[in-house]
This record gives structure tokens, C-alpha cells and sequence, in this order.
């Protein structure tokens, strides 16, 4: 990953409509994308999430602003060069979008014909493309034999056959199961890594970031929140947007008792194969309720989030803090009214 | 009755039909399916609206569907007599006939046209498709089984039309049954020009499924 930005957006504004009706769908946006790295973009439905990516191709006319995409503002290009340059920014659907009249090899040359590419040429790149996907043995499979998986499969070989610089996700993984969404997301990384290739991804499943993005924007309300590496972001999630997202209310249970003290601990993998919580519960004497977790097991460290709360009294505050600086784990206090 | 006389007038009615119909909706086509294509993509949701040139164009096709064939057929007499020679006969009536159902054709074609996904499309221009590469590569071959039933319908529709140019000297079977049936009182003639059109449309109509079917990927 280079730190030179392959993707600026700058003062972007998307208003839909006039008048009275008119929504605003961007409000001044600003983040850079740089060359090799995958950048998130999360939010909840309607934030604007595939408003702002389809900016980045302009599928969608920003009402002001200007997108640079490899130094320059494309915003300006004619119809004509603006097509020359979304050869080199593919990009991926939550529906797959293929030519369902035509066979996965034939959808894969689709891109190469418009791009002026020999029909030969164009059939032996599109068999490479659907090896590097690992479909090769569905050449002559018409899109309505395939599964969701190789669907998406095949449209990833079909944006990245032009060898775009960038490939754009609009919800590409969230029309498949947990397992399949997996596949995909590693698929994605390994082109991203052998390829050099730039991924943006939206989504708004917080798991689709932590697995494999690099740096994430929030987008609340047309608006972005937050940005910073993944990794930031999730061990000190700024904005209420954030919290929000990392968070989901609907994922937490009930507190027993209303008020209290919440505590945000985060496994970095540095915790020890202990089990933290119920040793500081005996260490400290004092009930705590797990509010919300959110933990993985990574070669037997574990990573993730826990929000727990505890009684409202400065003593037991003070005997659990001190029990978790001990122990050298990250904790913050937290607001939340569940 | 049925003599070998009566045979050879079927037939050459059977024939003279067939080429009115298929001639014209031949040339329907080709003036409404770059018609049709052009309503679907200057709509105002199309991928190069056009408000105006849609709007005047879809006015003309309003205008000449609203037209009853019959009342159309006499209409353009001068303009038949101007192009063939003749207001009578099966190449005359061709002229109407086109005229009638260039139209209907491009609504059609539009239909099937929009009824193309909006996401493939999207993709499309996302890859740098040009509007006419989406025309010919994504809308025309992804629109294919929709178009092929649209034809069969226009085929047997212009069938219907053609046989109701009988009452002006149209040629064709609908002459045949006008002239014997209902000048002349022949009930039987009259009858059996009845079945052999209806077998016709059947004809068209299944022939269009069956290749529909067999060219959709969507199935099988
Ligand atoms: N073509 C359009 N015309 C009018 N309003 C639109 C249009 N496209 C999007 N919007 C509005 O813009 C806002 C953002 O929409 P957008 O599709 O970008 O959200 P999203 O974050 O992708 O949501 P989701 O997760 O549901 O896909 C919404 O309020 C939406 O109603
Ligand atoms: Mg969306």
C-alpha cells in the first residue's frame, strides 16, 4: 500500500429532486481512498452508502463537488473520456447485475468487447479471469445455473478484466450466507493483495470492515462521521455513529437495572487466555452484567469488544478499574441508555 | 363444393395473406423496433432521457394507434395509389397495414425493452458502455424472448388486420370470405377461411412461444 491517494473526493454534495422534495443525499464529503489499500464505508440503510459510490464512477452526477480518481477531476471529462476511465474503475453489485443471455465466459468478455479488445484475445482473458476466481469448470453456465456465490464470482471477473485500477462494492456480499460472504470477502483480499488492486467496500456489517478492510469511513445521515484505520475506529469509536454501528442496540441485552456505570472492554489479542470477566468478578467480589459482546477467537487470543455494567458506586468502579489496569486491558467508560 | 377450383382459391388466398403479413410486419419492424428502442431510452427513467424528442414521438404513436384500421385503411388510400400504383390488391394493402402497425410495434418493443433489468444496465455503463453499445449488446439481446412473443403477437395482429382489408379489395383469404360469404351468401366458404386463419395465428403464436422459450437462458 502506497500512501498516494488513487481516489479523492472533495466538498461532494448529492441533492435529489428540488424544491420541496428534495433530499439530500450527500453533505459534504471529503476522504481519499489510497492506492492499494481497501477502504470501508459503512452506514445504515439510507445513509447514502451507494449514493456516494456511485459518485466515485459517476453513475450518479454529484450536485457540487469533484472526484479525482489518478490526479484527475473527472467530474470535468465528456461523456466520451469519462467512459474510458470506468474501464478503469470496476465494479460489483449486491444483485450480481450479469447478462442473464449470456454464459459466464461470455458475460467475463463483455467489458473487453467494449473496450475494444479482439474476440480471441478477449475469450482467452476472460478464461484467465474465471481461473483467478477459481470458476474455470463454468465457462458455458448461464447465469441462472450459478449460485449467488459464483454469480458474484463471475462479476468480479467481469470488473476486473479491463484491469481497473479500483473496484468498487455496493453491498456485494450481503445477497449471500455467512459462509459464501466469507469466500467472497477472502476472494477480495487476495486480489487486493496479489493484484495491488484498490477495494472499496460498502456495507453495513460491521464484520464484512473488521475482516478485511485496512481503513473504514462512518456515514451517519449523508454525512461522514468518522474516519481512521479499522482498527482505531473500533477500539475508540469517536461519534455516536460510530457506537451506534459497532454496537447495534438490537444486539444487546436488557440491563437488569436501570442506571449504573458501563464499561467498553476491548481484546486486542494482548489479554492472556484467561477468562477476564469472570475472574474479575471473583477477584472484585461484584456482579457485573455483560451487556453486549462482540469476540472472536484468534489463535487463542481473543479479539473484540464487551460492554459491561456495573453497579453505580465509586468503590466498585474503582476495585474493577483497577483489577482491568492490572491486568493491562483496554477499557473506556461508556453512555449508554439501553 | 369443394372442387379443385375451391382449393386453388384457398390457396392463393392462403399465400396472398401470408405475404401481406409477413411483408409488412417485416417492415413494421423495421421502422418501430429502432422506434420502439428510442422510446425506451429517451424516457425520462431511460439511460439518455430525452423529454422532448420522447414526447413528440410517442404522440405519433398515440395518434396513429387511436386510428381504427378500417377507418385508416381509407384514409391513406391516395398515399397507396401514390407508392404502388393501386388502392387494391395485397401489395396495396401493405401500406396500411405498416402504417397501422409501425406503431403498435414500437410500443411493444418498448415494453419488452424496459423490461430489462435496471441493474444489468447499470453495470453496463459501468463498464463504459455507450448508449448505443447498451442498446445493441445488454437491452436488445437481454430483451430476446420478450421481443420474439411481442412479434408473434404483432404477426397474428397485422393477420387480423390484413383479413379486414377484404372489405376494400384487400386480397388474401379476408377477400375470399367477404366476396363468397357475405356477398354471395357461401356460409361454407366463408367458414372454412375462418379456420384456416384461425390456424394460422395458432401457428404463429405457438411457433413464437416455442423459440421464445428455447432462446430465454433465464430457464432451463
Ligand atoms: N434516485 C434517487 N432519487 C431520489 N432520492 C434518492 C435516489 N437515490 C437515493 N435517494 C435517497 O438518498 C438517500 C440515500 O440513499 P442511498 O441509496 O445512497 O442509501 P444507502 O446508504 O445505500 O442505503 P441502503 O443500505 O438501504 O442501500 C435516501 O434517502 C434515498 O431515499
Ligand atoms: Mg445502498
Amino acid at each position: 500500500m502506497s500512501e498516494a491517494a488513487i481516489i479523492r473526493i472533495e466538498n461532494l454534495n448529492k441533492t435529489f429532486g428540488n424544491g420541496g422534495n428534495a433530499v439530500v443525499a450527500l453533505d459534504d464529503i471529503n476522504l481519499s481512498v489510497k492506492q492499494g489499500e481497501v477502504f470501508g464505508i459503512i452506514g445504515l440503510s439510507g445513509a447514502g452508502k451507494s449514493t456516494l459510490v456511485r459518485c466515485i464512477n459517476l453513475l450518479e452526477k454529484p450536485t457540487t463537488g469533484n472526484v479525482i480518481f489518478d490526479g484527475k477531476d473527472i467530474t470535468l471529462l465528456s461523456d466520451r473520456e469519462l467512459r474510458d476511465v470506468r474501464q478503469s474503475i470496476g465494479m460489483i453489485f449486491q444483485g450480481f447485475n450479469l447478462l442473464m443471455q449470456r454464459t459466464a465466459l461470455e458475460n467475463i468478455c463483455f467489458p473487453l468487447e467494449l473496450a475494444g479488445v479482439s474476440r480471441k484475445e478477449a475469450k482467452q482473458r476472460a478464461r484467465e479471469m474465471l481461473n483467478t476466481v477459481g470458476l474455470a469448470e463454468k465457462e458455458n453456465a448461464y447465469p441462472a445455473q450459478l449460485s449467488g456465490g459464483q454469480k458474484q464470482r463471475v462479476a468480479i471477473a467481469r470488473a476486473l478484466a479491463t484491469r481497473p485500477k479500483v473496484l468498487l462494492c455496493d453491498e456485494a456480499t450481503s445477497a449471500l450466507d455467512p459462509t459464501t460472504t466469507q469466500s467472497i470477502l477472502s476472494l477480495l483480499k487476495d486480489l487486493n493483495k496479489k493484484l495491488g488492486l484498490t477495494v472499496i467496500i460498502i456495507t453495513h456489517e460491521m464484520k464484512v470492515i473488521e475482516q478485511i478492510c485496512n481503513r473504514v469511513a462512518i456515514i451517519d445521515n449523508s454525512h461522514i462521521e468518522e474516519i481512521g484505520t479499522v482498527d482505531d475506529v473500533f477500539r475508540h469509536p469517536k461519534t455516536q455513529a460510530a457506537k451506534k454501528l459497532i454496537f447495534p442496540r438490537g444486539e444487546m441485552t436488557k440491563s437488569i437495572a436501570k442506571g449504573g456505570k458501563y464499561l467498553r472492554i476491548v481484546f486486542d489479542g494482548n489479554s492472556s487466555d484467561q477468562p477476564v470477566i469472570a475472574n474479575m468478578v471473583l477477584e472484585c467480589g461484584e456482579p457485573v452484567n455483560i451487556v453486549f459482546a462482540n469476540t472472536k477467537d484468534i489463535d487463542g487470543k481473543a479479539y473484540g469488544h464487551m460492554i459491561i455494567q456495573i453497579p453505580d458506586d465509586p468503590v466498585i468502579y474503582h476495585k474493577i478499574t483497577l483489577y482491568l489496569d492490572l491486568e493491562k486491558i483496554t477499557y473506556a467508560e461508556e453512555n449508554y441508555d439501553v | 363444393m369443394f372442387s379443385s377450383q375451391m382449393f386453388v382459391l384457398v390457396a392463393v388466398g392462403f399465400l396472398e395473406t401470408l405475404y401481406m403479413t409477413i411483408i409488412s410486419t417485416a417492415m413494421a419492424y423495421i421502422v418501430g423496433l429502432p422506434l420502439g428502442m428510442i422510446l425506451a431510452v429517451t424516457d425520462k427513467d431511460g439511460i439518455s432521457p430525452n423529454v422532448p424528442i420522447n414526447k413528440i414521438l410517442g404522440g405519433i404513436v398515440n395518434v396513429l394507434r387511436s386510428v381504427p384500421f378500417v377507418i385508416l385503411l381509407v384514409l391513406v388510400m391516395p398515399l397507396t395509389r401514390a407508392i404502388v400504383g393501386t388502392s387494391i390488391g395485397s401489395s396495396a394493402t401493405i401500406v396500411p397495414l405498416v402504417i397501422a402497425s409501425a406503431p403498435f410495434v414500437a410500443r411493444m418493443v418498448e415494453s419488452s425493452a424496459k423490461e430489462v433489468d435496471r441493474g444489468v444496465i447499470e453495470a453496463s455503463l459501468s463498464m463504459g458502455a455507450s448508449t448505443f453499445e447498451i442498446v445493441r449488446k445488454v437491452m436488445l439481446p437481454e430483451a430476446k424472448p420478450s421481443l420474439i412473443v411481442g412479434a408473434a403477437i404483432a404477426t397474428t395482429t397485422i393477420l387480423g388486420y390484413s383479413a379486414m382489408s377484404g372489405f376494400v379489395g384487400g386480397g388474401g383469404l379476408g377477400t375470399i370470405a367477404i366476396n363468397y360469404g357475405y356477398y354471395r351468401s357461401r356460409t361454407d366458404v366463408m367458414l372454412i377461411m375462418v379456420v384456416v386463419l384461425v390456424l394460422i395465428v395458432q401457428v404463429f403464436q405457438e411457433v413464437g412461444n416455442i423459440i421464445s422459450r428455447r432462446c430465454d437462458k433465464r430457464i432451463s
